[in-house]
């Protein structure tokens, strides 16, 4: 078997506390992850799945060492992530990248769709300023984005647009691992199931890995292979995803699969029986 | 007669870009005691429309522009400014999206529940104190009496939206009007305040209108539900009805589209998605709204030519469509 192209080892990101007005002092920690880990292998997704606060974000981006861990190993493609610096680690960054929740607040106003699409190319060096204007519109046209209006705003397009913008700009450098951090939880639904069925058709032709972050348990069993249930920064519960679903080990994980609701009145009156026959639910309200 | 009845309610917003009609035409009837869910994406119009029936919109843009909003048989468009403050809060309660700007931060909780029980009911400070305390613990807030001197910021999300539902329900209203109540919440909390809703609304026998964009919300908690695209209602229907027998091409799209959390191949298989988006409101079409996503509006079909009226295909259930799922196999219309 081929190793996995992504492989977090016991990892940790605990945020210092401090107090006092003259004097910095670390009074505490919030340990924000703490000892998580997990595999993706090539062409797979993992779902990450919790509620807000429990650390979701915060291991993916120390994962892609936008936040530096505490401790823990961080092994991409064979190579260990935490301990490269400077040049090496920008290289190997192409190799990873991120869509964000927000397509409002993640593309710069200021900018094109063009110029958007093209700065990765551009920050790294990629091409002559003709052969990157020919890479925006194969982009684009990738993720179903017209490319004639590469030189409008990103005000001037709807949510789902500018998802798709984001995304068109997460593969400008063809990277192997794309973190998706809710990636349609700001869109509707009719919107939500265009983007998903994207992501879903890009990787299956261009054999991406996901790490899909979601608090949506629906969505994310659409779109992963493994999941991982994150709560107050660790994992309760990791495995393949229909064992997860069908056969939840941990109390916590049966307690979020119960609270969802879904789109059928008949399920629903059971689903609420047996919500409310046991203890309250977990999780701070 | 219904404790609420909307008829033919439009909304529009005045704007340098033109007139937006928000709302175009919506009629809505909520009885007492029961739980009409509207749902719609967003754009829709269905926070305008609770907006509206509040008369909470600020005037100028918003206008409304013609229908009638009954209360308990009294109209509420008619009334004036100072007659509707005694309508707000004491007969009609509202719970908003967001508990953390719905409640003012400056203000411990106890003076802002103290303050709707003085502004009611004329209560003195310190009965009022005490049943604010009560109500508190009503919607589950543990320690309730202690907290009444924190200020919102000290409450959790899902804690604050209880002392929202503590403040709508204080001056025990008969209809509570809930905008996405739980949008801001994690599920298992969602799941907390919804069952919360539930008992009251059973306890007090009051009516609500819940406004949300989750479908599985409204199959939880709604008794009828009306589907609202691009300003009008679509389809309305008993919730059991409207879910195993969706008629409008929007709603069962719309419910095609969500990925269902018991489908064993939702892995491998690709969700339905609805082409398009709604149509722009300054300017609808002069015919069905949905025409141009719609899977079964052919050229030359009357409802691209003229809009459908709202239609009872069977007794309780309204749909605005030339295409409903029960007449499509006969010749099209």
């Amino acid at each position: 078997m081929t190793p996995p192209l992504l492989t977090v080892g016991d990892l940790k990101v605990h945020f210092p506390i401090r107090s006092g007005l003259l004097f910095d002092r670390t009074v505490g920690h919030v340990k924000a992850v703490d000892g998580v880990s997990f595999e993706i292998a090539e062409g797979r997704t993992l779902g990450l799945v919790g509620e807000s606060g429990s650390g979701k974000s915060t291991t993916a981006y120390a994962a892609l060492q936008l936040l530096r861990p505490t401790a823990g190993s961080v092994r991409f493609d064979g190579r260990e992530l935490t301990a490269l610096r400077g040049e090496a680690l920008r290289q190997i960054r192409r190799q990873m990248q991120i869509v964000f929740q927000d397509p409002h607040a993640s593309l710069n106003p200021r900018m094109t769709v063009g110029r958007i699409v093209a700065e990765p190319l551009q920050a790294h060096g990629i091409g002559t300023r003709r052969s990157r204007r020919a890479s925006v519109a194969r982009l684009l046209e990738l993720v179903g984005f017209d490319p004639s209006y590469t030189n409008r705003y990103p005000h001037e397009f709807s949510g789902g647009q500018r998802q798709r913008i984001g995304i068109a700009r997460a593969l400008a450098l063809n990277p192997k691992l794309i973190v998706c951090d809710e990636p349609v939880s700001a869109l509707d639904v009719s919107i939500q199931a265009q983007i998903l069925n994207l992501l879903k058709d890009l990787q299956r032709d261009l054999g991406l890995s996901y790490l899909f972050i979601a608090h949506d348990l629906a969505v994310v069993r659409a779109m992963s292979d493994t999941i991982a249930v994150m709560h107050e920064g660790r994992l309760v519960e990791q495995g393949p995803a229909d064992d997860v679903y069908l056969r939840p080990q941990s109390e916590y994980t049966r307690a979020l699969l119960a609270a969802v609701p879904v789109a059928d009145p008949e399920r629903m009156q059971q689903r609420k029986a047996e919500r409310r026959r046991p203890k309250a639910a977990p999780g701070r309200a | 007669m219904a404790l609420l009845e909307v008829s033919d309610l439009k909304t529009h917003f005045f704007t340098r870009d033109g007139v937006v009609r928000a709302v175009d035409g919506v009629s809505l009837a909520v009885e007492a005691g029961r739980t009409l869910g509207i749902v719609g994406e967003s754009g829709c119009g269905k926070s305008v429309t609770a907006l509206s029936i509040m008369r909470l919109l600020p005037t100028p843009p918003a206008r409304i522009v013609s229908g009638s909003i009954r209360f308990d048989g009294r109209d509420l468009t008619s009334l004036s400014e100072r007659e509707l403050e005694d309508v707000r809060g004491r007969e009609i309660g509202m719970v908003f999206q967001d508990p953390m700007t719905a409640l003012n931060p400056t203000l411990t909780i106890g003076t802002q529940i103290v303050e709707v029980l003085q502004r009611h009911f004329g209560l003195d400070r310190r009965p009022a104190r005490r049943r604010a305390g009560e109500l508190l613990a009503e919607v589950g807030i543990p320690r309730a009496h202690e907290r009444l001197d924190d200020y919102p910021h000290r409450f959790s999300g899902g804690m604050r939206q209880r002392v929202g539902i503590a403040m709508a329900i204080a001056c025990e209203p008969r209809l509570l009007i809930a905008d996405e109540p739980t949008t801001a919440l994690d599920v298992t909390v969602q799941a907390q305040v919804l069952d919360l809703l539930d008992d009251l609304r059973r306890e007090r026998r009051m009516a609500m209108l819940l406004i949300t964009h989750n479908m599985g919300v409204v199959a939880e908690s709604a008794d009828d539900v009306a589907v609202m695209y691009a300003g009008q209602i679509v389809e309305q229907a008993p919730a059991a009805e409207l879910f195993s027998r969706p008629e409008h091409p929007y709603t069962e799209a719309l419910l095609s589209a969500l990925p269902d959390l018991e489908d064993l191949e939702a892995r491998r298989s690709r969700l339905t998605a609805i082409p398009g988006r709604p149509p722009d409101l300054v300017d609808p079409p002069a015919a069905c709204r949905f025409a141009a996503r719609c899977p079964f509006a052919e050229r030359g079909d009357c409802c691209v030519l003229e809009p459908p009226a709202l239609r009872e295909l069977r007794p309780g259930h309204w749909i605005r469509s030339a295409h409903p799922a029960s007449e499509r196999h006969l010749s099209p219309v």
